[in-house]
């Protein structure tokens, strides 16, 4: 089959979703080469948020393919579970965290490890996994309040706390549902920066609505309308492409 | 006049049947009706025979009186007396009031063997009688007896009938006395096969099952081919019967689920006091025909038209309190509202058990919802029928509501975005209150006709609550079509599976598939799709 | 930050509690045996099996919270696991009665005799033996739990759904035990039990041995808990019950997690309902109706839900009023009150007694991280 040979980590192809008779993706076609970063924009009800639904199992596809690794997986035929455990970590883009937890206790519940019944039912604590816990907390900054419950944490601190436990998933495809909202400009700066260094390791699509963001990023850009693709290219490429700026920059 | 036409010619033919039965046996009607007194069955059916045959005016009363257990005797002064229904004594003989009856009056006794000497005495009786209703009886009662004797009076009322029915009847129950008749020439019996294969039910299969196995050959071809007809005529009809059980069935779970489909379908409460809801509209109707019982005994068949709109407005107004006063605390916790709602049915159930007693209470059916007709081999009662229509006019009239009234539109608003609702200037809380109202409301016009056919007492809703939510589940949360699909396939299921797993049985069965039904789709037949079900 | 698994297991609160549960299960039998009848001391028969009672209420309102509290499973078909259990030892006790039936008959029961039955269904084979019926006892209600669970959680019904189909499956249960051909003795149930192991049922000695059993359980039951919801495994429970998709998203399998812990809780009601029976002395499938699984529920709310004290303490104190009001002149306001406790509750307590007070102690010590916290007002979706 011709899927099966693709070198993209991510392939979709033709995926139609509708919801009682509107069409939330039309026939949408997309790769994504591993170790890529990928942008992608489009205006409200464009089908953003219903891709990275499709390719992380919460929304089966009516039609079309979405393969993973070089077309191995049939992500359509997988539910959430099973495309998490094969390395598909995903960023909400209202940020969701287990509120009664604390801090600490969500990444280590996130932490790559397994995850049947019985290794958490005897789970122990072990000196790697603190140290990849200490690790992570580096990064994202929240080592004091490591104790506090996730619930009582801002929401800037939410989103962070998640970009964390997507670390702490280590997977091989990072989905980041609008990463900045609701962050300061500086913490924007930052969580590019951090994006652009996980970068180097795995492969990122972003979705975000933030366009210089989205410009410091320096990455390919797809634009979404109506459930296709409109546009792909530079971030200048894409904003001076006339169709575009009709339905998304121009109003 | 006719009146006075007819007892002149009853009198007529009495004065002749007299002499001729007086020259004939040379019995006097005392020596008939002394028979009575023996206490002896064999002699009381002589006389029976012997009144039947003589034609004598009272012989209709007296034989009546006897099937009802009504014949009294005394032994001693060998005189009969009939008790009529008010309970005074009448002379046997003569029909008139006995100032003094013998202190000790015995009954006459009966056995099935003299049971069916009377009917056959009552059928050649009253084949002729001029009530329509009186030949009718006459002609199924000879139908049963399949009395010989019956057979010259038979043919004299076919002849004289005009009624379609009655003649139909006359001419089955001539067939089946001739069908069984060894002396009978065997084309004529054919043909009484013909008859009894036309009339095609229950009685007739048996009729013909009970053909001696001596009949000739052609005969017993005949009634087999007849009887393998009806069969299957008579599986048909109990397909049919059971969809009819089912629709009326259906129609009782979509009364008691309409309401839940607006509270819990729309809303998403889940309200476990519904069915106290159900219970008291029931309570409402029973109040409502103690008034007119007490006050206005004439407009007793009103009484549940008068129901309707109290209970709608009484159940209405409670759940509206409820909703003020619990629920809206409980939104967003569905777990908690459950619990919270149980809790008040307790209370609701006590209070009604508090002021009423646990007993059942006695809610009666105005004349136009009691009797029943028939649909070829289908009974069907007016009771049942006028539930079925009155839960389809109530469906429609809330559907109209939702789609039609401005209240309506906005409930529909707030209940699809509620946010933007209340941006668009819809009190919102208002609307909560009133939507619950009308859920509630629907409910206590449920326990209205329900009391009908369920005994009113503070658990009628119990029984209702966990059906009611299936039909719901089963239908699609949030779609009142569904929850009429729903209601009448869990119906029709619950009454064909009833024949082959017994009614318990058959409960736990539909249980079981629904359970296994929601796992399946989880959201029920009509499920809502997209984004809206995250909400 | 993490500490030994046991300790983390035995916090303050749970060494309080075991140890209150101890002094319990000695206080008592001590009282009733060795007290003298006419001191004020004493503690009559009645009571201990009374007692008894509250306790077997107790390891139920156990296996509720740990559903409810900590994987926000709200089952309210809970009744029927207690009911099977219930029934499983029923059926061994029946056994043993041997020839002292009223038919006097060595193998069949006196109801089978009495339906003119002439020989033991098969599955009331082996329930002479006690071991059998012990096993059965955890087996029947946990491998429902796990077949019925295996379709719902798989379906990911969630939510009230799986409250009213739990509800269901009780419902169904109570209509196919009424009937007399299923064999487990119609609406009379199971009773005029005789031996248990050899103890006459009734004694004293025997009575007070099965309490003291029942608080053993109770506080294994409590053991076993407490080591789960404070093991990497509760954590995920807590997860899934507050936001369960996103669970899923980090690569749990929710279903197996709720499976698992599902089918342990049914048998902890399975092993609730087998010793109530011989305490009571009767099981009847009035068990199996559905108001008693939702009491059993409101228990748990009561004392606090995702605290396992709590849903002990509120077994105890909803029960004790129960006895104390139903038995007097206040007979007929008992249903009022119940019914005023479970929207009391809702509205005003939502966290229950012990959960009020662990909030109010979190509050003052400042957001410290002690065990698995508690389930939240609104966590419930």
């Amino acid at each position: 089959m011709e899927q099966h040979t693709t070198t993209a980590l991510l392939y979709l192809n033709g995926i139609t979703v509708s919801f009682d008779g509107f069409k939330a993706l039309n026939e949408l076609s997309f790769l994504i080469e591993p170790g890529e970063m990928r942008a992608i924009i489009g205006p409200n009800g464009a089908g953003k948020t219903t891709m990275i639904d499709v390719v992380t199992g919460k929304t089966r596809p009516d039609a079309g393919d979405v393969y993973f690794e070089e077309g191995t997986y049939d992500l359509s035929k997988l539910d959430e579970t099973d495309i998490a455990a094969l390395g598909i970590g995903r960023k909400f883009q209202k940020p969701t965290v287990f509120d009664m937890h604390t801090v600490e206790d969500n990444l280590l519940l996130a932490l790559k490890n397994d995850r049947r019944v019985r290794a958490t039912l005897l789970w122990q604590s072990s000196t790697p996994q603190e140290r990849r816990i200490e690790e992570i907390f580096d990064t994202i900054r929240l080592k004091s309040l490591r104790s506090r419950v996730a619930g009582s944490l801002s929401h800037g601190q939410k989103q962070w706390l998640e970009i964390g436990m997507l670390l702490a998933q280590e997977p091989k495809l990072l989905l980041v549902d609008e990463p900045v909202a609701g962050m300061t400009d500086a913490e924007t700066r930052q969580t590019a920066e951090l994006l652009k260094e996980i970068n180097r390791t795995k492969t990122v699509i972003v979705v975000e609505h933030d366009m210089t963001f989205v410009r410091d990023l320096g990455v390919r850009v797809t634009c979404l309308h109506e459930g296709s693709v409109l546009a792909e290219g530079t971030i200048d490429q894409v904003s001076q492409n006339e169709r575009v700026v009709e339905v998304y920059l121009g109003r | 006049m006719r009146g006075f036409n007819g007892l002149l010619i009853a009198l007529a033919l009495a004065f002749i049947a007299l002499v001729s039965v007086t020259l004939a046996r040379a019995q006097s009607p005392g020596d008939v009706l002394a028979k009575f007194t023996t206490d002896d069955f064999s002699d009381t059916a002589e006389a029976v025979e012997a009144l039947a045959a003589s034609g004598d005016k009272m012989a209709a009363p007296i034989i009546f009186a006897l099937q009802d257990g009504r014949l009294l005797f005394d032994a001693k002064s060998k005189t009969v007396f009939i008790k009529d229904a008010s309970g005074a004594i009448l002379d046997a003989a003569t029909g008139q009031p006995v100032t003094a009856a013998p202190a000790e009056l015995e009954t006459v006794g009966i056995n099935n063997r003299l049971r069916r000497a009377i009917e056959a005495a009552l059928g050649t009786l009253t084949l002729l009688a001029p009530e329509p209703q009186k030949r009718l009886e006459a002609a199924l009662a000879v139908y049963k007896s399949r009395d010989e004797k019956a057979l010259p009076a038979l043919d004299t009322a076919i002849a004289k009938e005009t009624n379609a029915n009655i003649k139909r009847a006359l001419l089955e129950a001539r067939a089946a006395v001739i069908v069984l008749s060894a002396d009978a020439p065997e084309a004529a019996r054919l043909d009484a096969v013909g008859v009894i294969r036309a009339r095609g039910d229950q009685e007739a299969l048996s009729l013909l099952s009970s053909l001696p196995a001596d009949a000739p050959p052609a005969l017993a071809k005949a009634a087999a081919s007849a009887i393998k007809a009806i069969q299957g005529q008579l599986e048909i009809w109990n397909g049919v019967q059971n969809a009819w059980y089912g629709l009326s069935l259906g129609s009782v779970l979509l009364l008691a689920a309409i309401g839940l489909a607006i509270t819990f379908g729309v809303m998403g409460i889940i309200n476990m006091a519904h069915g106290e809801m159900v219970m008291i509209g029931a309570y409402v109707t029973f109040m409502v025909q103690e008034v007119i019982r007490t006050r206005y005994p004439g407009l007793f068949d009103y009484s549940l038209l008068m129901a309707v709109p109290l209970a709608f407005l009484v159940a209405g107004a409670i759940g509206i309190a409820i909703e003020r006063g619990i629920i809206r605390f409980l939104y967003g916790r569905p777990l908690e509202t459950l619990l919270a709602t149980w809790g008040l049915s307790l209370i609701l159930q006590q209070a009604v058990r508090t002021a009423f007693g646990s007993s059942n209470k006695e809610v009666g059916a105005p004349s136009w919802m009691s009797g029943a007709f028939e649909v070829g081999h289908l009974n069907i009662t007016y009771g049942r029928l006028w539930i079925i229509c009155f839960t389809l006019i109530v469906f429609v009239a809330l559907l109209a509501m939702l789609r039609f009234t401005r209240l309506g539109l906005e409930m529909r608003a707030v209940t699809q975005n509620r946010a933007m609702a209340a941006a668009m200037g819809i009190r919102t809380a208002r609307i909560d209150a009133l939507t619950f109202g009308l859920g509630s409301g629907i409910a206590g016009i449920a326990g209205v006709a329900l009391s009908q056919i369920d005994n009113v007492s503070p658990n009628l809703g119990q029984g209702y609550i966990i059906d009611s939510f299936m039909v719901v589940v089963f239908g699609g949360v949030g779609n009142l079509w569904g929850t009429l699909v729903g209601a009448f396939t869990l119906g029709i299921a619950n009454k064909f599976l009833e024949p082959y797993a017994g009614a318990v049985l058959g409960k736990i069965a539909i249980l079981v598939l629904i359970i296994l039904f929601i796992q399946k789709r989880p959201r029920g037949m009509f499920a809502l799709k997209g984004r809206a079900v995250e909400a | 930050m993490t500490a030994h698994p046991l300790i983390r297991m035995l916090d303050r609160g749970a060494v309080l509690f075991l140890a209150l549960l101890g002094a319990f299960a000695i206080a008592i039998p001590v009282l009733n045996l060795l007290v003298p009848e006419g001191s004020a001391l004493h503690v009559s028969t009645y009571l201990v099996a009374l007692f008894g009672k509250y306790v077997c209420y107790g390891i139920l309102a156990l296996s509720i919270d740990l559903i409810w509290g900590y994987a926000g499973i709200l089952s309210l078909g809970h009744g029927a696991f207690f009911a099977l259990g219930g029934y499983a030892m029923g059926m061994y006790l029946m056994r043993q009665i041997g020839t002292r039936g009223v038919y006097a008959n060595p193998i069949l029961p006196d109801f089978m005799v009495f339906l003119n039955w002439k020989e033991l269904p098969v599955y009331w084979y082996g329930f002479q033996y006690f071991p059998y019926a012990a096993l059965m006892v955890m087996l029947v209600p946990g491998a429902l739990a796990f077949v019925f669970g295996w379709f719902a959680f798989r379906s990911r019904v969630t939510g009230v759904y799986l409250s009213i189909i739990t509800q269901a499956m009780t419902f169904a249960l109570m209509l196919g035990f009424f009937r007399n051909n299923f064999g487990f003795g119609g609406n009379n149930g199971l009773t005029d039990f005789k031996d248990i192991l050899g103890f006459n049922v009734q004694a004293e000695g025997t009575r007070n041995a099965l309490l003291v059993v029942s608080c053993l359980a109770l506080a294994i039951g409590f053991l076993i808990c407490r080591a789960i919801v404070t093991s990497k495994f509760g954590k995920v429970l807590v997860a899934i019950r507050d936001a369960e998709a996103r669970t899923r998203f980090l690569g749990y399998r929710v279903e197996a997690y709720k499976l698992f812990v599902f089918t342990l809780s049914a048998c902890m009601a399975g092993v609730a309902g087998a010793l109530y029976v011989p305490q009571v002395g009767i099981i009847n499938p009035s068990e199996f109706a559905p108001g008693n699984s939702i009491e059993a529920v409101i228990w748990v709310a009561v004392g606090g839900r995702g605290t396992l004290t709590g849903a002990v303490l509120g077994a105890f104190v909803v029960n004790y009023a129960k006895t104390f009001f139903t038995s007097g002149v206040l007979a007929p306001y008992w249903l009022f009150m119940l019914g005023g406790l479970f929207i009391a509750v809702t509205l005003l307590l939502p966290r229950g007694v012990i959960g009020t007070y662990n909030h109010w102690r979190d509050g003052r010590g400042e957001a410290r991280a002690a065990g698995v916290p508690n389930a939240p007002p609104h966590a419930a979706k």
